[in-house]
Parts: structure tokens; C-alpha cells; sequence
């Protein structure tokens, strides 16, 4: 209300505004009129709901609005968080394209093989040749390519920058050299039995059934133990024509194949639907679960239609411990991010053309990894896999495939529904990515020097904060590790901030 | 109160007044605060803001005490400007929308050029940038693209389809529905729409706020969105409890701001439903259906935006069969019954 008055009692000739030749020009009074009084709507409108905090930030993101796009990121690569972190996770890559799906499915099952089995709603039937084991170090690559990663920078000498430009060359091709070597070492019920396969160490069975009470009879009948409760959410499948695809481990197959783990399932269907089932699993499910979906695409970007996509906080300038504690920082920040957004979106945590990465947590995957995992499109002739990170695109290396790396943590009162996907023409890169800056360690005095142990000081600080903001961690534990871990990187030793925080 | 922006700074300090007044003792805030009264007959002060719209009929003698409060008399495109901007200013800062600020900016400044461009191909007699500027913001909420030239030609796609797809004096098109069907066809989806953006976070907020478009608009076509929003509650929890599905699937979906920006400010644009009211409901009973087999049967998304682009072209169908007053933005709405009269009577209809 102040500020209306205030305005209000500004001579007229103050709040003169300047337009448009073209509105000047043309049918002069009202559209002037027109002009001032939607600017005094947006304005007092905006006024009364943004912060002028606020409306700072959108201008300085939206200045900033071209740094999610392909641009090279430098920086060297040293650590990466993958999905073994988090307990109760599901990996599935969903490839799609033209309706065509290929779903695989890869949990962390640890207990006795003959109790586990799994019953899947997929849209269509099922033949013999659509289903196949896949193998599990596929899905592992794609993590580690696709993980939020924690790179470092070196900060140069105030005095003699170039020095240093040079030093970081030198690294770079060291790292370089290291990553290749690691390249090259890794590689009456009504329900109704449509189908049934022995594939690899699974024993499958393509159902249809009428009644949701039939198949839950027919379920528990032969072993599968059936939740309470499943009957109602089974029903809803069976009334959209959907089949259910229900494994178990073939013993003596196990047995014969040799494998001490499950391998992942994959099963291929043409079908507009594109969509994951997670209901049934949520029937009985003690707390919440933790979904890593995979999308590989050909035109962009994977997002959730029925939930908020949002992408996970990224960029920020972190302490140096966080090297060590990187897991921790991931989860920690993870649980932060769904406990803000109350639990009720979808989280993206990677979208790359498949061609290359900067900086890569793994190599990209090559062709023929990624036609095991169902890349239909992919010609047959690919080229091998690519030697070495790649920091730029290059012909002949996997194209038309992008990835998009969801996380999404749920449970039945906060996802009601199944997660249906869209692909959409989004093709700009994103990654979760965090940076560790490694101070200056040189003790030379000039006036540079002073200036940049003034700005470090504050950058630090800002890094404290910024890591407690992501993580809930204490700020002052927080600085304390940063006191005990940095001290021998700062000044050669001669620990000076730890007169400030002790 | 002659210069434009006197008559502007009028606006504020009346609405400051009348928002005042349940701290105020005086009888009446306008008159204390030293501002004109609204004539009891002849233009009023605001002549440029209300059009010739006024809370009663026409015909009836305005009493200053039966006077509604300014923001009723108010062409309700002013307050579809602000809701949609509003709606917009939230999605960038707190839902983080897929679009950012200069890419929104050219959108809206692709909208107004447009407007005045084909202002003067057509020969219209003014530039009137309002309904542009509501197809403009409501492309910035739901059309997405990386390609800044993209958006510029789904502005300028949006804003032609108004003044070229046209049927007896009416455009057949809401011009944002087809501005984004059309470009999510021709750009084979390097154009497309995120119904997921909204979330169901602050549902409720947006709902009140698409409410109040409601009363601003009560003389338009409330009955629309209403028919609609009926049908498509009906449908979403009718297929849920022939499914077996718990309620909280239904609610969840009908709890999207696409729904409600769809519902409040695109299929009641008065210019291209039915003229009707039977027709309107009939319209929007029909979209529901529509939107409920693409997403349902056909498994597609965004089923809303493709039904109404598809039963636009019924409406001229609709108005031969079920006639009446066509909308002027400008002009006092007919009294709901009366056009009903009229209809019977068979004399609304005049063919353009």
C-alpha cells in the first residue's frame, strides 16, 4: 500500500515512460493508456508475491541461461556416486522409439534365488524371442557413465597465471592416460497360461486373466507369495488388457549358466504405452523404494508426464573433503532435494547425447553395448567402442541415442499413479555435477597474491554454506573437516584459517 | 483526468481505495479519497478500461450504490493478463520451468508485432494487443523448445491462425491450441508441451487464482469451463471405479495446472466456442470425450490439446444447429436468458 502511495504522489512527468516508436505512432492515447496500465498490473502483481531477491536471481539465471548446453566443461573428473548407494534400488532402461519399447529390469536381490520372482503388467503378449536375459555389467557401465560426478580445478598462480595453465595441461594428459588404461580392461480361475519359456536362468510365464481373484489364486497356488492387498491394483491391469509376465529362477538352469547373481531380465513390445507399472510393487512395500530409470532415446530428452521432473542441483562449488566423502555428499544431498520437493517429483540427474562426455565419469557406451541393451536402431556396422573419454562428438561413434538419467524416490502416497514418460525435442546437456577448487599453494607476496587470499577466504566460506545448504549438514562440522582436511593445501601449511574457526 | 496515464494512476488509486475500505469509517472510499464518482449516466472516467460493461443490464438505470466494485467492470482480459503473467513469474522462479526469461520475452514480443502486423494487412481499425498478449503468455506456460527461433515462428503461427483460419467473422481456432498442435506437427516434436511441469504443488493456489477469472468473467462464459471441468472429473473417476483404482489416481490427475490453464483461460475463449449456451456445454462435453480417448485409448499425451484442436472445426457445425449471439469483447454480455429467448425465438442468429 506504501508504495502505491507513493508512486501515486509522483508528478506525472516522473513516471513518464518511454515506448515504442510503433505504439507512439499508432491510435496514440489508448494504447499509451493500454501500455501503462497492464505495466502497473505486472507490476504490483509481481511486486506483492516475488521478493525483490527473487526477481534478481531470474535475471542473473536467466542471463546464465545458456549454461546447460553443450559447451565443453573443463575440469579433471575424480569421483563419481553410483546407484550401489542407495538400498532397495531398481535400475530399468527403457529404450523407445516409434512405440517400440525395450524394457530392462536389473534389481539387487540378495536373498536365496528360489524366492525370488517377479511379476511384471506388460501391454502386449509376449513370444519367445522378444524376451531375453541381458547382462548386468551393461547396466553397470550406464550408471557409472551417467552418475553425478565430482570434478577438481587447480587455481592458478595470481602472479604468473600461465605457469600454471601449462601444469594443468600436464595433469590433464596424465589423467588422460590413466582413464585409457581402465578403458581397455572393462567389458477355472479365468486366468489363462498364453505362454511359457525357459529363458536363461528364469522360468517365464505369459498370463492373461479375467478376474483379478482368479490370478491371485492362480499366483498363490503356484508358489508366488501375493501380498494382501495386490488383488484390487492387479484387477486395474487386467481390465486395460494388459498380460502379466511372472518369472522365477529355473534352478538347475542357474546351476548350469553358472552365475552367483540374477541376471537382468529384458523383454521387447511394440506399444504406445510408455510406461513403468510401479504400483504392484508398492502394495506391500515397507516405506519407500528407489527407482533409477535409463531412458535411451533418439530425438531427447525422458521426462515424466504424471510428476514433476526437476533436475538435481548441480554446478556448485563444494570443499575439497567432499573428495573423500563423495557417497555421502550424494546421498545426503538426495535426501535433501526429495524432503524439499516433498517427495513428489522425479529427479534427472543425467541427459547427454550418448556420442561423448566432459567430463566422463566412464566411457560413453559403444554400439554394441548399447544394441545388447535394445538399441534397435543402431545400424549393425558400428564402429568399436571409443578408446578414450571423448570430449567432443565424433563421427561413427553411437549417435541418435540420449540418454536421460531419472531418480525418482517413491511410495504409494506420494506416486498414486504408474510413471508415464514422454520424449520431448530437448536435446541440451545436463549433468550433475560437482566442483572441488584446489587453492593456489604458492606463498609469493604480491599484490595479486594478497588480493586472491582475500577472495578465497570468502569463496570458501560460500562453499561451507553452500554444502550445508545441499545437505543439511551442521555448517560448523562442516567447517572444522574443511579446517583439518585443507590445511596442508593453503599457504604450504602455514594453516591461517584455523586462527579464524578454532 | 484527461492524459492516459492520469486515467491510469486513477485505476490504482480507486482499486487502493476500495481495497481500503474495511479499515476506512467514511461511507464512501472512492468519494473520500477524492476521486470521481462513476456517473450515473454518460462515459465513465474509466471509459477505456470497462468498456461499455456493467454489472446490470443495460437497459436498467445504474444506481451509484448498485455500482459494482471496479475490478467486476473490468474487461476481464486485463485480469486473464495478470493471472496467466503471474502463473508464469511462479513457474520461472519456484517450479523452474523449462523455459527461461528472454525466450518468454520474444515469445510475448513475437505476439504484439504479429498483432499489429496483421492489424494492418487486414486493415483493422485498431491495434488492440490483448488477446495476443493472453496467446502469447499462455504459449510462454505450455509450448517448449531449445529453439529460440522456433518459439518466434509458434508466436507468430498463433497470432496468424487468428486472422487466417477463419468461418463467418469467427476464428475457428483458439489460436494457442492450434499454434502448439500445429508446431508439434511440423517440427516432428523439437516443439513440445511438459504437463508434468506444474506438479501438484500450489494446485490450490492456481485453482483460486483461475477462479477469480471466473467472477471477473461472470457475464462471459464461465458455463464452458464448467461443463468441462464437470465432464472431465466425471470421466477421470468414472474410469478409475470401473478400474478398481483408489481415488487418489483421479484426484492426482485432475490436481495439474495444464488442466486448469487449459480449462480457465483456453477452451473459454469466448471467440471460438458455440454461440449458445446448449452449444458451449455440448462443445465442452465433447472435449472431455475427445481428450479422455487420446490419453486413454490412443495412449498419447497432451489428449486435451489435440481434442480441442480437433472439435474446433465442429463449432461452425454447433452454431448452425444450435444458434446464437455471437461474443464481442467489448460489448455488455447478453443476459444469459434473454440470448436463451432469443434462440427460441430464432432471431440471435445473424449470419456474418
Amino acid at each position: 500500500m506504501n508504495l502505491l502511495r507513493k508512486k501515486n504522489s509522483t508528478p506525472h512527468n516522473h513516471v513518464r515512460l518511454k515506448l515504442p516508436r510503433f505504439i507512439q505512432d499508432t491510435a496514440p492515447s489508448k494504447i499509451r493508456t493500454w501500455f501503462l496500465d497492464l505495466l502497473w498490473i505486472l507490476l504490483v502483481g509481481a511486486w506483492r508475491f516475488i521478493s525483490p531477491a527473487a526477481i534478481i536471481l531470474t535475471v542473473l539465471t536467466s542471463l546464465l541461461f545458456s549454461s546447460n548446453s553443450a559447451k565443453a566443461f573443463c575440469g579433471f573428473y575424480v569421483a563419481k556416486a553410483d546407484t550401489k548407494l542407495f538400498n532397495k534400488a531398481s535400475q530399468v532402461v527403457l529404450v523407445r522409439h516409434d512405440d517400440k519399447t525395450v524394457l530392462t529390469m536389473a534389481n539387487d536381490y540378495q536373498g536365496d534365488p528360489k524366492e525370488f520372482a517377479i511379476v511384471i503388467p506388460v501391454p502386449t503378449f509376449l513370444e519367445r524371442e522378444q524376451i531375453h536375459v541381458g547382462d548386468k555389467a551393461l547396466i553397470d557401465h550406464l550408471d557409472a557413465y551417467s552418475a553425478p560426478r565430482l570434478v577438481e580445478y587447480f587455481d592458478p598462480d595470481p602472479c604468473a597465471e600461465r605457469e600454471l595453465s601449462r601444469l594443468r595441461y600436464a595433469l590433464a594428459g596424465a589423467h588422460e592416460a590413466k582413464m585409457s588404461d581402465k578403458a581397455g580392461t572393462e567389458s477355472s480361475l479365468g486366468v489363462k497360461i498364453e505362454a511359457e519359456y525357459t529363458v536363461g536362468e528364469y522360468d517365464i510365464v505369459i498370463l492373461s486373466a479375467e478376474q483379478s481373484s482368479g490370478l491371485e489364486i492362480w499366483l498363490t497356488e503356484n508358489g508366488y507369495k501375493i501380498p494382501p492387498g495386490a488383488s484390487s491394483v492387479l484387477g486395474s491391469y487386467i481390465k486395460q488388457n494388459m498380460r502379466f509376465f511372472v518369472a522365477k529362477v529355473n534352478l538347475s538352469e542357474k546351476a548350469r549358466l553358472g552365475f552367483s547373481y540374477l541376471r537382468p531380465i529384458q523383454v521387447a513390445y511394440e506399444s504406445p504405452k510408455f510406461m513403468l507399472p510401479i504400483r504392484l510393487g508398492m502394495v506391500n512395500a515397507n516405506g519407500s523404494q528407489e527407482l533409477f530409470v535409463y531412458a535411451l532415446s533418439q530425438k531427447g530428452r525422458v521426462e515424466t508426464i504424471n510428476y514433476r521432473t526437476v533436475k538435481l542441483p548441480t554446478g556448485m562449488d563444494l570443499p575439497l573433503y567432499v573428495k573423500n566423502v563423495f557417497g555421502d555428499f550424494y546421498r545426503a544431498m538426495f535426501d535433501r532435494q526429495v524432503a524439499k520437493e516433498d517427495m513428489r517429483v522425479v529427479f534427472q540427474e543425467y541427459a547427454w547425447d550418448m556420442g561423448w562426455c566432459d567430463p566422463c565419469a566412464a566411457d560413453p557406451l559403444s554400439n554394441e553395448e548399447l544394441r545388447k541393451l535394445g538399441v534397435f536402431w543402431l545400424e549393425e556396422s558400428g564402429s568399436p567402442a571409443p578408446p578414450r573419454p571423448l570430449r567432443r562428438p565424433i563421427p561413427g561413434g553411437p549417435q541418435n541415442v540420449f540418454i536421460t538419467r531419472l531418480h525418482v524416490r517413491y511410495d504409494a502416497a506420494h506416486f498414486p499413479e504408474d510413471l508415464v514418460f514422454q520424449e520431448t525435442g530437448d536435446r541440451s546437456n545436463f549433468q550433475g555435477r560437482y566442483v572441488l577448487r584446489h587453492p593456489w599453494p604458492g606463498t609469493a607476496d604480491c599484490a595479486a597474491a594478497t588480493q586472491y587470499r582475500e577472495q578465497l577466504k570468502t569463496r570458501q566460506r560460500h562453499e561451507a554454506e553452500t554444502l550445508a545448504s545441499l545437505t543439511g549438514w551442521e555448517l560448523e562440522d562442516i567447517r572444522q573437516k574443511m579446517g583439518a582436511e585443507g590445511g596442508s593445501q593453503v599457504n604450504g601449511g602455514s594453516k591461517w584459517y584455523e586462527r579464524i574457526w578454532r | 483526468m484527461n492524459t492516459p496515464s492520469e486515467r491510469g494512476r486513477g485505476l490504482v488509486r480507486h482499486a487502493a481505495a476500495l481495497a481500503a475500505r474495511p479499515f476506512l469509517s467514511v461511507s464512501n472510499p472512492v468519494q473520500a479519497a477524492g476521486l470521481p464518482m462513476l456517473p450515473k449516466s454518460g462515459p465513465s472516467p474509466y471509459q477505456h478500461l470497462v468498456g461499455t460493461r456493467r454489472c446490470v443490464s443495460p437497459k436498467t438505470q445504474v444506481n451509484p450504490k448498485d455500482a459494482c466494485p471496479l475490478l467486476l467492470n473490468l474487461d476481464p482480459r486485463y485480469y486473464q493478463i495478470a493471472a496467466l503473467a503471474l502463473l508464469l513469474l511462479f513457474g520461472l522462479l519456484r517450479l523452474r520451468f523449462d523455459i527461461q526469461l528472454p525466450q518468454a520475452l520474444l515469445i510475448l514480443g513475437t505476439v504484439i508485432v504479429a498483432q499489429f502486423v496483421c492489424t494492418r494487412i487486414w486493415k483493422l481499425e485498431k491495434f488492440d494487443p490483448r488477446s495476443a498478449l493472453i496467446s502469447g503468455l499462455s504459449l510462454c506456460l505450455l509450448a517448449r523448445t531449445n529453439s529460440l527461433l522456433l518459439a518466434v515462428i509458434t508466436g507468430a503461427v498463433t497470432i496468424l491462425s487468428k486472422f487466417v483460419l477463419r468461418w463467418r467473422g469467427k476464428h475457428i481456432f483458439n489460436p494457442t491450441n492450434v499454434g502448439i498442435v500445429l508446431m508439434i506437427l511440423l517440427t516432428g516434436g523439437s516443439v513440445w508441451v511438459s504437463p508434468g511441469q506444474w506438479g501438484d504443488f500450489a494446485f490450490f493456489a492456481f485453482l483460486v487464482i483461475c477462479l477469480g477469472g471466473l467472477v471477473v468473467n461472470r457475464a462471459g462464459r464461465a458455463d464452458v469451463t464448467l461443463a468441462f471441468l464437470g465432464a472431465w472429473t466425471v470421466l477421470l473417476f468414472g474410469r478409475s471405479f470401473w478400474l478398481g483404482e483408489p481415488t487418489t489416481i483421479p484426484l492426482h490427475r485432475l490436481q495439474n495446472g495444464a488442466l486448469l490453464i487449459f480449462a480457465f483461460f483456453m477452451i473459454s475463449d469466448p471467440r471460438t466456442t458455440p454461440n449458445s449456451r446448449a452449444g458451449r456445454i455440448l462443445f465442452a462435453v465433447l472435449i472431455a470425450v475427445g481428450g479422455a480417448f487420446v490419453q486413454f485409448k490412443l495412449f498419447r499425451t497432451n489428449g486435451l490439446l489435440w481434442s480441442l484442436a480437433a472439435l474446433s472445426l465442429l463449432v461452425p457445425v454447433i452454431d448452425l444447429v444450435l444458434p446464437g449471439e455471437k461474443y464481442h469483447w467489448q460489448r455488455t454480455a447478453p443476459k444469459l436468458a434473454m440470448t436463451e429467448t432469443k434462440v427460441r425465438k430464432g432471431i440471435a442468429y445473424e449470419p456474418a
